[in-house]
Formats: structure tokens, sequence, C-alpha cells
């Protein structure tokens, strides 16, 4: 059976659409980025309870011609690089406000 | 027998920007004559100021010549650190220490900082752009080094007032009804202090050199992209950055943004009115 892999929102950044564009300033560096269509849709959906499976299902696939799974692969990369940026939460787990991913942004 | 005691003169200036007055003590009478002389126009006659600096000056270094400056929250303080200056800010208390070498650039550098701590929780924000009052409006002129900000300063003609060349002070209006643009003493490659007024910011303009003098409309998310871009904000604090985006959110939904591509001469000005 494969991992499933939950993301959510970085409590430690700030964002707004601003037209059709996501904006989005991250505490770490005081970095703006903008992000692109898939990107956005990731991040709009990134609730902490809806796995990336899920979300690449029913908000990418269905929005751009690409097979679940090249679509699957090219958003658990594009979350990676996001966490990496401090924009996204990432865990193999359900992400809560007392989930440890959560818990390590406060210490 | 009586015990003897070390008597140690102070001398103290207030130095405002934006109208916030920083009170800066010193032991050091020559160090308070070239502050006097550094931020002549932004001296204030009060004796007292909203913040207290106290400066102690030091020969030390405090890192290495080309870093560039850092600053850290820690227990409810602000730390500030680049080779020539060492200072830590406390909100709660308004105070500051400094430890510095005897030269304005250090204390520019602590002033900036705290103005930018202090204007992120006002709504506010510190902008890399020369600004002017023209008709009793004020107009910023943002853009990266080599984009102009010197060229339009220095071509304003004389019914402007020259707020900055380099970093404006932008604040919304104590009503909330809009933002309002102040001088500043931060100087860019024009050397020259702005004045020490305000006025209402009709306009922000993204500056471009050219071969024609044009006013072009600017996409909101440019006009997000490009103000963030610069503003000056040097903490790695959710809470700041989350008021400072929001604050520039609000400035591009209010004051109008333009493109302005101009030909280095003074007929750009016959277009800002």
């Amino acid at each position: 059976m494969s991992r499933k892999l939950y993301v959510a929102r970085s409590p430690r950044i700030a964002a707004r659409k601003l037209g059709e564009e996501m904006l989005v300033m991250a505490a770490q560096g005081s970095t703006l980025f903008t992000l692109n269509p898939t990107a956005t849709i990731l991040w709009q959906a990134a609730d902490g309870a809806t796995p990336i499976e899920e979300i690449v299902e029913h908000r990418i696939c269905s929005e751009f011609e690409v097979t679940p799974e090249e679509a699957l692969r090219d958003a658990e990369a594009l979350a990676q690089d996001l966490a990496e940026h401090g924009i996204l939460l990432i865990s193999e787990e359900p992400i809560t406000p007392k989930s440890p991913v959560q818990e390590q942004l406060r210490q | 027998m009586p015990e003897l005691a070390l008597q140690v003169e102070h001398y103290s200036t207030v130095i405002a920007v934006g109208g916030v007055a920083v009170r800066v003590n010193t032991t050091d009478s020559r160090f308070l004559e070239l502050l006097e002389k550094r931020y002549s126009g932004f001296v204030s006659a009060k004796q007292t100021g909203e913040f207290e600096f106290d400066v102690e000056l030091v020969e030390s270094t405090f890192a290495k010549p080309w870093t560039e400056v850092s600053v850290g929250h820690h227990s409810g303080r602000w730390f500030m650190q680049r080779a020539d200056f060492r200072a830590e800010w406390n909100p709660a208390t308004r105070t500051a220490t400094i430890q510095q070498n005897a030269n304005a650039y250090s204390m520019d550098a602590v002033l900036r900082i705290v103005h930018t701590l202090v204007l992120a929780k006002q709504g506010g924000f510190l902008l890399h752009s020369a600004s002017a009052i023209r008709n009793g409006k004020a107009f910023l002129f943002a853009g990266v080094s080599g984009a102009g900000k010197t060229t339009i300063s220095r071509l304003a003609p004389a019914d402007v007032t020259l707020l900055t060349d380099e970093i404006s002070y932008v604040r919304l209006s104590d009503e909330g009804e809009g933002y309002v643009a102040f001088g500043t003493p931060f100087t860019g490659e024009l050397a020259k202090l702005g004045e020490n007024t305000s006025a209402p910011i009709a306009a922000l303009y993204l500056l471009a050199k050219g071969q024609e003098n044009r006013i072009e409309p600017v996409a909101v998310a440019d006009r997000g992209r490009e103000l963030l871009a610069n503003v000056l904000f040097f903490a790695e604090d959710p809470e700041l950055v989350h008021r400072v985006f929001q604050t520039a959110c609000d400035f591009i939904h209010r004051v109008p943004v333009y493109r302005l591509t101009f030909v280095p001469d003074a007929r750009v000005w016959e277009m800002i009115r």
C-alpha cells in the first residue's frame, strides 16, 4: 500500500490573490513568491486533512490534461519545494494544530 | 570618608522622523554634534522622545565587514547587528541600547530598522523610493538602484518639495482614510536630506528609464509584487511579515500605481501634478 502525504498551509506566511496571481510572503527570509496555477490549487486545497492524492485527483487532474500518476509525481515534488521555502507543511499523518510539524514551527 | 564618584556628562538630542521622536543619549559631546549635523531638519525641539536610544561608542567590530545587517527576535526583544554596530531594542520599554562606532551610518541603520518595526504595527512601511510633494500631494518613485530615483529627484522643479531621494516613510493617516508620505533624513546619491514635512500620497510610480516619457497602468499582481520588492523589511517575524504584507495589499488598492518610463530630462515633471 502506498504512503499518503498530507499538506497544510504554513502559519508563518501571508498570502493574497491579486488578480489571477497568488502572492505568498514567507517569514523565512521575508521572501515573496508568486505561485503558478498548479501551486495555487495545491496551496488553496492544503487543509492538512485531504491527502495530496485526493487533491490531485479532484482539483488538478480535472483542471489540466495530465495523467494521475504524472500529476501526483509533479504535485509531490512541488509540495516538497514549497515546504523547503516555508510555504507548506508536509506530513505522512493528517496535520492539525497539534501535529509535530506545527509544534516544530512554534519552537 | 566620602566616596569617590566620577561625574559623567550625558548629552541628548531628539530625532523625529514621521512624527516619531527618538531621544538619543550619549556621553560624547562630539558625537552629539555629529548627529545634530547629520539629522539637521529632523532634530526636534522636544526634550523627550517616544523612544530612548542609549549609545555607547566603541571601536570594536561586531561582524565581518562584508556581512549584511542581521535582525533577530528573542524574549520580546529585537537584536540587530552589523560590522559597525550591535543594538538591542525593547518595544515594551521603548528603549534601545546601541554599541557602535562613532559615525552616523550606524545610527542611520538602527533608526531605519526600528522605524520598520514600529511602522509595521502602525500600518506603514519604509519604501525604497524617492518621494516629493507637489500641489499638496505626495508622489512616490520606486525602483531598484539605477532605476532613476536620484535622477528624478535631481530634475525636480522649484515648486516641488523633496521628501527623500532614497527611502520614503509611508503610513496610514491618523483617520485611516489614506496613506501619507513623510520626509526622511535617509539619503541616496543626492546626499540631500528630505524636507521634514508630509502630504497625502496621490500616486506611486514604478520607475523605468526609456526613450520617451509615458505613464502606464500596472496589473494588480505586478503592483503588489513590485511594491513588496521595494519595501524595506529586515525581520523574519511571522506576525510582522503578515502585517507588512496586508498593508502593502491595502496600499495598492487605495493608491493609484503606474509605471513611469522617462527620458532623464526635466520634462518628465510635466506629467506629475
